[in-house]
């Protein structure tokens, strides 16, 4: 198992008023290549912000401010938060790329597609335009899009969201990065093309022996395509395990919750009454519950008990890890 | 028993004419909506998926009669739609209501929610006086689940899930028979969706509520829909009770819809079919049935008529000539 990336503590905050709003809160992860590890939660999480904060994409500081380590594993190991701006742009898209849910958006309308593609190849490697052109057809032809070479002269307009999705990922892939972050890559697009493109990502992950972060709110998104899961909830990680335990046996009574609070397709039409909702919403980042941040929506909740700090990242057994104080007593009520 | 449904409609098309041709000659036309005929019974949830372009929107506001069809007709509770007198016109406008997508754009910004839920009464109610609109204002606001004093409120003190109910309030407080749902939860996380969706059903019991619910999340559908009818460029391809959908899918694009929504549970982990392609350009629809291009079962007698939408039993329809497939459920019998 070769690890790729290693954050460690990772903490970011954004300036609010004069003063620092923490919004990420001691995330720690590795990913290895050839695998996926998935982070779970609803909006205001902090998913997306700690993507963001990987690719230092996040507003320089005083605006926003990271601290922790994010170990760049190659020949030496690098720390992406503290390496110069410079460096970090040589890295992006060279060595992690990262793909949007909203393609349209990350494409600019006036070029072409093979133009875009070629610059992201050339601004990386001293190859000539001829030289990129081929490897951009090589791309467009490995994203399962038919007529490759065709496709160098039309603008993202002329294509559907799945397409343009597919450009997305060829760009990403262009100088094969070791690590693919997808953020919600297939949120915007209809049930069947997602199916297509989960099943691309696989495949050329497969090919390219990639490690891969994946946002998403979508647990059965997760089922299909990761091997480990990260749930989060308002900036904490509250569960992770193998995605296989984590979908099967949740610990954390917000992850069995957001699981319950889906319709599934199983029990359709039988009339199965009310969905189970969690009630309330995600605190506000600036006043954070006291003791455990999802206490005050918890079925389960003991005063005394889970609104007193701290509450430890526990591993319940085969590195599954749960923020809960009450998982055993939960787990042993249940069965 | 044999009620009339409250709306029906008869081979109902809205086409939009992209550009006059050279010398006002008629140019292309897309097919948005290409000859529907549904009918929704009184009191029960008809549910309506398709993807994007599928046209699913589109046949919803023909049949809120916010855009004039091109042809067939749409009848509210016996009342033809394209003949209603401007009287009768008020009066089906009270009786049928929308809720929209977005909860933070269907609210107007400047108003407070007293405001927003007074303005259909003013239109619809106006013998009644302003203290009065305040306190029907307040009673809905209670009824969809949102303390009464919140009407002084304006809507960016609420979250998203709160405005959807705002939304709804504002649709219901006219006192409608008809509600339509256009992807009312796909904007909403989905602890908050659960929420919105027992709302829905709760007051779709109590108040005895027709409705027409758009999306594209086939869960959502099974969950809240008595009927399903599944939408293909313009067209519907399968029409069927909820449970007879999903336990015996007919058309091959049904059976691709439901094996390609994930699922988190392994036990239920269905074999995938990964349908080639995208949805054909509706102003170039391929001849025959329009599906064919992508569906797995296609053979050459495809290509040469559009398949009816035939009853195959009571409460199911579908579109497809090839009556020898078994397709694959979403559940496990």
């Amino acid at each position: 198992m070769t690890r790729v990336l290693t954050v460690e503590n990772l903490n970011i905050g954004f300036r609010s008023e004069g003063r620092e709003l923490p919004v990420v809160h001691d995330v720690s992860f590795t990913l290895e290549a050839g695998k996926t590890l998935a982070l779970v939660g609803e909006s205001g999480s902090g998913k997306s912000v700690t993507s963001l904060g990987i690719m230092r994409l996040l507003p320089p500081p005083p605006q926003s401010r990271a601290r922790g380590k994010i170990i760049l594993h190659s020949d030496e190991d690098i720390d992406l938060l503290s390496i110069s701006e410079a460096r970090m742009r040589r890295l992006r898209g060279d060595r992690i790329a990262m793909i949007f849910q909203e393609p349209l958006t990350s494409l600019n309308p006036v070029y072409t597609i093979g133009d875009q593609i070629i610059e992201a190849i050339r601004s990386h490697r001293a190859i000539s335009a001829r030289k990129a052109r081929e490897r951009a057809v090589e791309l467009i032809d490995q994203v399962g899009i038919p007529d490759a070479a065709a496709r160098l002269t039309t603008y993202p307009h002329e294509l559907s969201g799945g397409m343009r999705q597919r450009i997305m990922i060829a760009i990403a892939l262009a100088l094969e990065p070791e690590i693919l972050i997808a953020d919600e890559p297939t949120t915007a697009l209809d049930v069947t093309v997602q199916a297509q493109i989960i099943d691309l990502l696989r495949r050329l992950q497969a090919e390219t022996g990639m490690a891969m972060l994946f946002i998403t709110h979508d647990f059965g998104v997760v089922a299909d395509i990761a091997d480990r899961t990260i749930v989060m909830y308002a900036g904490q990680m509250v569960e992770h395990g193998q995605t296989e335990a984590v979908l099967e046996t949740p610990l954390m009574p917000y992850t069995s919750g957001l699981m319950r609070a889906v319709p599934e397709l199983e029990t359709a039409g039988l009339n199965q009454g009310e969905l189970q909702s969690i009630e309330g919403f995600v605190p506000n980042p600036a006043s954070l519950p006291n003791g455990c941040a999802f206490h005050p929506r918890c079925t389960h909740t003991l005063s005394g008990i889970c609104d007193v700090p701290p509450v430890p990242f526990e591993d319940a057994g085969n590195g599954h890890l749960v923020r809960c104080k009450r998982w055993q007593s939960i787990l042993e009520n249940a069965e | 028993m044999n009620e009339l449904p409250l709306i029906q409609t008869a081979d109902l098309k809205q086409h939009f004419p992209l550009h006059k041709g050279l010398f006002g000659g008629q140019g292309p036309v897309i097919r948005a909506v290409d000859g529907v005929s549904i009918d929704i019974p009184r009191r029960s949830v008809l549910g309506l998926v398709g993807e994007s372009g599928s046209g699913k929107s589109t046949l919803g506001r023909a049949i809120m009669g916010l855009s004039r069809p091109t042809a067939g007709t749409m009848t509210f509770d016996g009342i033809d739609m394209a003949r209603a007198s401007s009287s009768e016109l008020k009066s089906l406008r009270r009786r049928m209501q929308m809720v929209f997508q977005d909860p933070f754009s269907s609210l107007n910004p400047r108003m407070s929610i007293a405001e927003t839920l007074s303005v259909p009464l003013r239109f619809h109610n106006p013998g009644l006086s302003r203290s009065r609109r305040k306190d029907r204002a307040a009673e809905m606001l209670e009824r969809v689940g949102l303390p009464g004093q919140y009407i002084s409120r304006f809507p960016h003190e609420f979250s998203g899930g709160q405005r959807q109910r705002i939304g709804i309030a504002r649709a219901l407080i006219v006192q409608p028979d008809f509600i339509m749902a256009d992807e009312v939860v796909s904007a909403l996380d989905v602890s908050v969706q659960a929420q919105v969706l027992n709302l829905f059903g709760r007051l779709q019991r109590d108040l005895e509520l027709t409705m027409l619910f758009i999306t594209h999340d086939l869960a959502v559908v099974g969950h809240i829909s008595d009927f399903v009818a599944v939408m293909y460029l313009g067209r519907v391809v399968e029409f069927a009770s909820t449970r007879e959908l999903f336990s015996n899918p007919r058309h091959p694009y049904t059976e691709a819809l439901l094996s390609a929504a994930p699922s988190p549970k392994s036990a239920n982990r269905r074999k995938r079919i990964v349908l080639k392609g995208d949805i054909p350009s509706p102003l170039n629809p391929p001849s025959g049935c329009q599906f064919r291009t992508r569906c797995p079962y296609a053979v050459e007698d495809c290509s040469h008529e559009v398949p009816k939408l035939r009853e195959l039993s009571p409460e199911h329809k579908a579109a497809c000539i090839r009556d020898d497939l078994s397709l694959a459920p979403a559940t496990q019998q």
